[in-house]
């Protein structure tokens, strides 16, 4: 999987999740959660759905390193490597 | 012959559009049959069938908005004799009975929302027409003598040219809801409120460890613990648990917690989590992203937003210390959790930075006082301080 379909990827996820937020608009090395205004419960969902479509593990204790989204690209690239 | 009516949703709802028939005339329905969606200022809600029966006929047409208690069908019990078919099709079609004076108000409904189906049986429209009215959120009936088709009939160029209605947007009405419940609940109840600031050290520890080597689907969050814990306390503390209506507190017999989750946009919705001090975590964590997941689409059942017993509000991860809710209408108790922060706690005799969290009660004063509030709050405590027994 290249960076630019991991990108796809976590855009959808995303989206699905905050439809209302623009990912233009965001800063990319910002807290994930407050750009996209979104909580615990939905953060566990988006990683819940990262990792199945992914098939790989994300364990909590990994958490600190998918803090901002560019964090989360750079974090699923190395995973998908 | 049973009437099924036009649910109520909660203090806060007057009205609702029938927007879909999930059963046909002449289906067999069971209590509990999901058998229609209605649109409501919350969202689309499914709702229920509370007998057993055959759906005789339908009483409102798709798209109509309806006040509380209208009746939608007819529901023909077993053993009772079907309506008479013949005579009905041989008299003029009578219109839908219109039972409560105020739906049938001169004044106009507000612009329909676009997940409204249309009904364009009064309408002349192409089929092509109609599906782009449908695509643009256009309602044919709103455009007036435009058509250039035969007839008069609307057609693909006339639906081109029509411009779509200005986006209402679906919050204020919402947001109009929530001001009358809590205006009201503002108004009649004598709120108290009680803060006690609870160490969550084991509480979070215990996630930790759980979810240490655990897939993401099945991962804990403290607020299923907030939840169980606090539905454990309601076993003893039952004055918190229930209703009061006519004067009257009338305490459930079920602990149906409601948790409030936030709407994209603004607003919120309570809906309850049923039987909750007998659900396990797992269980509880699979019910509140189940509900969270449809709030989110706007899709759940009338049962869900009408049986919590009580409400528990949490702020998560990014909010502040502490909030103290407004109970909601005919519930008597509001229980709110602050956002879990380290902060310098005694333990034992040193001071420690600890998790800690302050949880708050909004009770109802003509249900209880705040000496039983307190012991309440001190028993969701203690409950978290053994969040291996939860």
């Amino acid at each position: 999987m290249t960076q630019t379909d991991i990108e796809t990827l976590l855009k959808d996820e995303l989206h699905r999740i905050a439809p209302d937020i623009e990912i233009n608009e965001i800063d990319r090395d910002e807290d994930l959660r407050e750009e996209f205004d979104i909580d615990s419960l939905d953060f566990l969902n988006l990683v819940t759905a990262l990792g199945k479509a992914l098939n790989t593990p994300m364990p909590e204790a990994d958490y600190p390193q998918m803090g901002t989204y560019n964090e989360m690209i750079a974090y699923l690239t190395q995973k998908t490597a | 012959m049973g009437q099924f009516l036009m649910p109520s949703l909660g203090a806060d709802m007057e009205a609702g559009t029938l927007i879909e028939w999930l059963k046909s005339p002449g289906d067999a329905v069971s209590n509990g049959d999901l058998i229609a969606v209605v649109e409501t200022q919350k969202g689309a809600i499914e709702i229920e069938a509370f007998e057993d029966g055959i759906l005789e006929e339908y009483l409102v047409g798709i798209g109509k908005k309806v006040p509380v208690g209208t009746p939608l069908a007819i529901i023909r019990t077993k053993g009772e004799a079907p309506v008479e078919r013949a005579v009905q099709e041989k008299a003029p079609k009578p219109e839908p009975p219109v039972p409560v004076p105020a739906a049938t108000s001169p004044t106009p409904e507000p612009a329909p929302t676009p997940a409204i189906p249309l009904q364009t049986d009064r309408v002349r429209i192409t089929p092509a027409a109609l599906r782009l009215a449908q695509s643009k959120g256009i309602d044919p009936r709103t455009l007036g003598d435009i058509g250039t088709g035969p007839g008069g009939a609307l057609t693909l160029a006339d639906i081109e040219r029509a411009n779509p209605p200005s986006p209402v947007n679906p919050m204020d009405g919402m947001r109009a809801a929530i001001a009358a419940a809590m205006t009201r609940s503002k108004a009649e109840i004598p709120h108290y409120y009680l803060a006690h600031t609870v160490d969550l050290t084991a509480a979070q520890t215990f996630v930790d460890q759980t979810n240490a080597d655990r897939p993401p689907e099945a991962r804990l969050l403290l607020g299923a613990l907030y939840l169980k814990a606090v539905a454990k306390a309601l076993r003893k503390y039952t004055e918190f648990n229930g209703y009061l209506t006519d004067g009257q507190f009338h305490p459930a017999s079920a602990i149906n917690t409601g948790m409030a989750i936030t709407i994209r946009g603004g607003g919120l919705v309570a809906p309850a989590i049923l039987d909750a001090a007998n659900l396990n975590l797992d269980d509880l964590m699979t019910s509140m992203r189940d509900l969270a997941a449809r709030v989110r689409t706007g899709r759940f059942r009338a049962t869900e937003l009408t049986d919590a017993t009580i409400t528990v509000t949490s702020l998560g991860e990014r909010g502040v210390d502490q909030l103290f809710g407004v109970i909601y209408p005919p519930q008597v108790a509001i229980v709110g959790i602050g956002t879990p922060r380290e902060h310098p706690f005694a333990v034992g005799g040193a001071v420690e930075e600890r998790l800690t969290t302050t949880i708050t009660l909004s009770a109802d004063h003509r249900v209880s006082d705040g000496h039983r509030g307190a012991l309440f709050l001190r028993a969701i405590d203690k409950h978290l301080q053994k969040p291996e027994k939860l």
